[in-house]
Parts: structure tokens; sequence; C-alpha cells
């Protein structure tokens, strides 16, 4: 499979890199800092047994790269199967009330930024003639909740623009994966407790990357957090009111 | 995030401080503030832990990738986070295995290299710091540079074996070996006391390139060390079976056992038990390297089995001048305060490491796994003064009850020699731990 992945450098989007990378899919990185693109290009070229994985810059806070950087990826690859969105930034709820630079420039990466970026590899994937489209957008999207207010509105947005996505062009190739993780063990959670049902990287890389081969529109990663949120989804009003979380 | 408050960090044994750590992929971004790295957390003692009055940490476990493998020579650069599990999962199946393995796969290159750790081909081999040729560093004044037997020589060999003291290790370039297979050739004999433990050793050496042994340390009198010898080396294509590996359930303990389910007697019961498992004089057969050389790690947080009070580990080496009887006068010490080490293992050593302060010398070494009691400190103290006696010394990334002036005593003209060094590379002593608190008073 030839696949480009915004946002593999860290995280969740580097454990699905390498994931592809082992088992021997064509990769090409896209992100803003050249030095730490070819240092994970190293990894997976070293991960793969040798070969080259493609860079090419595209920075998530300027939406004028998008189309070109996407039509760079497919050059760079020779066509494109799959495009993968995993960059975000995260702040707390507390972070962000304290800061509105810092809740404006989450809400425009996360939000409209995002949904730019999709919209020029929606347009490049139905050039290809269909092809796969996989944004992590979050749990925190599916209902409002107190600590991650600002960042589930703007998760909640992503969600629903992708369902419209998947809607509107399934019928013409296109595959829209929506990858919701819950807590994952990552550098961004770490240091803190985790929940019962704490995802490793791995694990939900290989769920990913299943849930891309196969086009499944919606994926709970780890499996438990589908049913975790269809019960936090039930829960009423006044309940939620008094609930921390 | 200079905010987020503290909470408890611990070594492998359960001793603990209070601290925070920093998490992140980009070391070289966020280790400029922090001034001790840690890994997985697997020594045993004070190493990893923050000393009270700069409690920050950098943790380096999500800084692991591989940066550069010359399959040609097998040699690898990669960032100092990358755990020895995860180079194992890649290269094994290529045919290639770390020069120098520890007792477990959960430890990070970087830890491997500041306590220089060593395998069961110590005798052979030497330790890990022996096959490192650069290590790039963030020293004290803010620099990042690479060091290695050519550049920065001193600030090299203090890393190895330094225990974290001279800097941030954050990339690591070292030479992988060819392997036949992923299988062990492994032999095991009955050894009847600890003498013959000492010959048994000596013996095997120029044979075998893997070896170690198990002691019953609570057989006394005349049986007293007697225990089963392991050896082994990798199987030939045409030995190893053709199947592959397993990936085998691996069982954690989820609570702490309650302190005393570990008592004299069922010590005894499991050293009676496995000492009899090895019924015949000889045996010998294919093994997964997993089960010869991390059989613990097939347990998860077996630490857990000591209870919350947690225990040490005890490892020293007695220089070979110190003749046959050494081992012997060591575990009489140990046998005579009554203390009961759960697992004891008993290993010969060929040469001295390249680190100053690198562990092994020739010799042979014994690590004794004791439960930490109200007499834990009179024990080791007790241990400590015969190992002075012997002219021996302590593994650093095992202790968290000797002394300072035991240390000193046994250290003496390396440590100043490693003084000197940090007095060049970080006058100010920005870099410390719990450890070096303890031991070197700084």
């Amino acid at each position: 499979m030839r696949l480009a992945i915004l946002g593999a450098t860290k995280g969740m989007g580097r454990a699905l890199a390498r994931l592809a990378a082992e088992r021997g899919d064509e990769i090409c990185l896209l992100g803003r800092n050249s030095i730490d693109l070819e240092r994970s290009a190293a990894d997976l070229s070293v991960r793969a047994g040798g070969g080259s994985v493609r860079l090419v810059p595209c920075d998530l806070e300027k939406p004028e790269m998008f189309a070109p950087a996407i039509d760079a990826a497919r050059e760079a690859l020779g066509g494109l199967d799959a495009l993968v969105v995993t960059a975000a930034i995260f702040a707390s709820q507390e972070e962000l009330e304290a800061d509105p630079k810092l809740a404006e420039l989450l809400l425009r990466i996360d939000f409209s930024n995002t949904v730019l970026f999709c919209e020029a590899a929606k347009k490049a994937l139905l050039q290809e003639g269909g092809g796969t489209l996989c944004v992590f957008s979050s749990v925190a999207g599916e209902r409002g909740r107190k600590p991650v207010i600002l960042y589930g509105a703007a998760k909640a947005g992503l969600t629903h623009y992708l369902e419209g996505l998947d809607h509107k062009h399934c019928a013409d190739g296109l595959r829209v994966v929506t990858v919701k993780p819950g807590f994952v063990k990552t550098s961004m959670t770490a240091g803190l407790e985790p929940p019962p049902f704490a995802g490793e990287p791995d694990a939900v890389a290989r769920r990913v990357l299943g849930a891309i081969d196969r086009g499944v529109p919606v994926v709970y990663a780890p499996a438990p957090w589908r049913l975790i949120m269809a019960v936090i989804r039930a829960l009423p009003r006044a309940l939620m009111r008094r609930l921390s979380f | 995030m200079p905010d987020t408050p503290l909470s408890t960090l611990q070594g492998w044994g359960r001793h603990s401080a209070r601290g925070r750590e920093r998490f992140g992929e980009d070391l070289e971004r966020i280790s400029s503030e922090v001034h001790l790295s840690r890994g997985l957390g697997r020594s045993y003692g004070d190493a990893s832990l923050p000393p009270d009055d700069q409690p920050d940490v950098l943790n380096t476990r999500f800084a692991d990738r591989l940066l550069g493998f010359d399959a040609d020579t097998g040699l690898l650069r990669a960032e100092s986070g990358l755990a020895l599990s995860e180079l194992n999962r890649l290269f094994m199946q290529r045919g290639y295995f770390t020069p120098v393995s520890p007792g477990t796969k959960f430890v990070t290159l970087g830890g491997m290299v500041a306590a220089d750790v060593h395998g069961k081909n110590q005798h052979r081999d030497g330790n890990f710091g022996d096959h490192v040729t650069s290590l790039k560093m963030r020293v004290a004044d803010g620099r990042v540079l690479e060091c290695s037997p050519e550049r920065h020589p001193d600030l090299f060999r203090a890393t190895i074996g330094g225990m974290g003291l001279t800097g941030h290790i954050l990339e690591v370039e070292f030479g992988l070996h060819r392997i036949p297979s992923q299988w062990i050739w492994q032999e095991s004999r009955r050894i009847h006391d600890i003498d013959e433990f000492q010959d048994a050793l000596e013996e095997a050496a120029p044979n075998w390139p893997y070896t170690m042994g198990w002691i019953d340390c609570l057989a006394r009198g005349k049986t007293m060390g007697r225990g089963v010898l392991m050896t082994g080396r990798w199987a030939d294509p045409q030995e190893a079976p053709s199947r592959p590996l397993k990936r085998a359930f691996r069982p954690s303990l989820r609570f702490d056992w309650p302190a005393w389910v570990l008592n004299g007697f069922t010590i005894r019961l499991f050293n009676e038990l496995y000492y009899r498992k090895q019924w015949r004089q000889r045996s010998s057969g294919i093994v997964n390297h997993e089960s010869f050389y991390y059989p613990l790690d097939a347990i998860g947080s077996w630490n857990r089995m000591y209870g919350r009070r947690g225990f040490t580990q005890y490892q020293c080496v007695l220089p070979r001048e110190a003749g046959r009887g050494s081992a012997r006068r060591v575990l009489e010490v140990l046998t005579a305060r009554g203390g009961a080490s759960f697992l004891c293992v008993i290993k010969d050593f060929g040469r001295e490491g390249r680190g100053v302060l690198s562990f092994p010398r020739a010799g042979i070494t014994l690590a004794l796994d004791i439960a930490v009691r109200d007499d834990t400190q009179a024990l080791v103290d007790a241990l400590n003064e015969q190992v002075l006696q012997e002219g021996g010394r302590i593994y650093l990334a095992k202790d968290s009850f000797t002394r300072r002036e035991h240390f000193e005593e046994m250290e003496r003209p390396r440590l100043d020699e490693f003084t000197a060094i940090r007095d060049r590379w970080d006058p100010e002593r920005r870099f410390r731990s719990a450890q070096s608190v303890r031991l070197l008073g700084d």
C-alpha cells in the first residue's frame, strides 16, 4: 500500500507508521520539522530492512501548503492509496481557558485546518479514483464533558465533517476512516494515572491499520471505548452536571 | 509543565523517591533543564531516582528511534530510549543480537550504557560498553556533543558505567553480533558446593560463550553453595527447531504480595525444588533464547512478590586474587546472619570494563535477592565489610544500602579519576541522583 501520513513522528502516528513500514508498505511522511522527519524516516527505513521513506514538508498551521504537499506525496509514491492524519495539538481545559490565544490555535489546528487538509486530501484521492482517508478524531468529541470542552468541541466538529464526507463520497470509492482513540499511553498522557482500558500505541496502530485495510468507517481504540462512550452518551444531563469527567 | 505535582518514583527493588518525570520524543529539546535521565526503571536501587532537592528527571523511553544500521558490520545507531526488547524483536529474525545482554530485556540502551551492563558472556565478550563506538550526549553546560574513544575520551569512559552522572545520553552507537539462530543449546549440571562452583565456572569459561549458575543460598555446611551451572551457545540452524518463536502468555503480578509470603520456609521450599528439578547430574537440549536469557521476564512486575517494602539485590565481585574460597566466605556472612536470599546467582568475569566506574573485573560475582526487612542495612554492611576484605566491589545498578565510607574504600583510586572527570565536565554538580548523594556526597 502507498501511504502518506501527517503526524507520524510522535505517539500513535509513529506506531502506525512503524507497523506499516514493517509489513512493507511504501510510506511518505508529511510534517513541518525536517530534522525530526528525517530521523523518523531513518527509523522506518531500518525497520523495513532498507528502502527509502519519502519526506514532504507540510505544516498544519499553513493551509496554503496542503494541496501542494499532498500532490508532492502522490508524486513521490507514484500514486496514493491512503492518507492518514494523526497530527493535532492538545491542551487541558484549564490551559485553554487561561489562554485565549492557545484556545484559538487549538480550534484552528484541530478543526478548521484539519478539515481543510481533508478537503485537499479528498480531492487528490478522488482523482486517484478512490482511496482511504483515515483521520484521528477522539472520544472527546462524543459528548460535551467538563475536562475537554474546547478540545472535545473541535473533535466533535471534525467527527461530524468526516461522517458527512463518508456519506457523500462512499459511492465514489472514497473510504473515510474516523479513529476515536480513548486513553492511549503516549508521551502526551505519560505521567497521568492510566484509567482502566488504557491502550498501548502498538495495539491501537494494529487496530487502525486493520480498519484502513478494510475501510471500516468508525474505529474506537482500544475497542472497549465503544461501549464506554455509549454509556457516557446515554447519561442524563443532570448526572453529567455533577460528574467531573 | 513545572507545576505538576510530585509523584513517587521507584527503582525495580521498590526503593522510592519523590520526583517528576519529563516525557517526550524529542530528548534534545526536553533535556536542557533537567539533570538526570531514567529509562524503564529497571535499576534496582536509587540510581535512577532524583535527589530530594532536584525532583525533575528526564524519562527517555519515548525517544526510541533507530537512526541507522549497517547490515555488513552490524553497526547500529539509535536514540537512547530504545528498549532491548524492541531491538531483539526487530533484529533477531534477521540474525543479529546485542553483543551483551543483561538478565532482562526491559532496559533501554541508555541504561545499558550508564550501568555498563554485563551478561552471561562477560567472561568472553566483556560489558556492553566495550561494544559502544560513540555516544551523543547533553552535558552539564548545555552543549550537545559526540563522544567516543577518540573524541572526549574522558567523558566517554566516565559515562560508561557512570550511572547517568556525566550528562544525558541521547544516542548510542554500537555493534550487533551475528547469530546463527534464535535458539540456544543449553547444558545444565548439578554442582554440590560453592568451591566446586568456582572451579566449574572456570573450567566452562573457555568452552562456552554463555555461563552462569544458580545457587541454593539456604544450604549450609558441606552443601553450602550447591546449585545448578548453566552453560550455553547459539544453536546451529540445523539443530534449531524450524517452528517460529511463540508469543508466550505473560502473566503479571497485579498486586503486592504480603510480606509474610516469602518467609524462611517458602524460600527454602522454592530453592529445594529448583535444585531437585535438576535431578540428573547433567542434562542438555535446545531452548528458546528468551527462557535462557530472560527467565524472569516471563512474569510481569515480579518485583511485587517482595511486597510493599520491596527488595534489594546485593551484587558484588570478588577478584581472582582473592582465590578459591572467596565466594564461600561471603555466603557464610549471609547464612551466619540468617539472611535468606530467594534467588542467588553466581558468574565469573573475565576482564575489567573500559568505563571508569564499570563494575566487572576478573573474578567471581554473586548476586543475592534479599527482601527488605528491618535488619537489611546491617546485613548489607556486613556483606560489604567481607567484600572489602576480599578486595572486591559492588554493582551500583543494584545498590540502595551501601554506605559512603564502604563505597569509597572499595573504589578509592577509580573514584578519584571519576571525580576529576566530573570536575571538568560538571564542576557545579548539576547532574546528581539519589544514589550520588548517598555514595558520593553530592
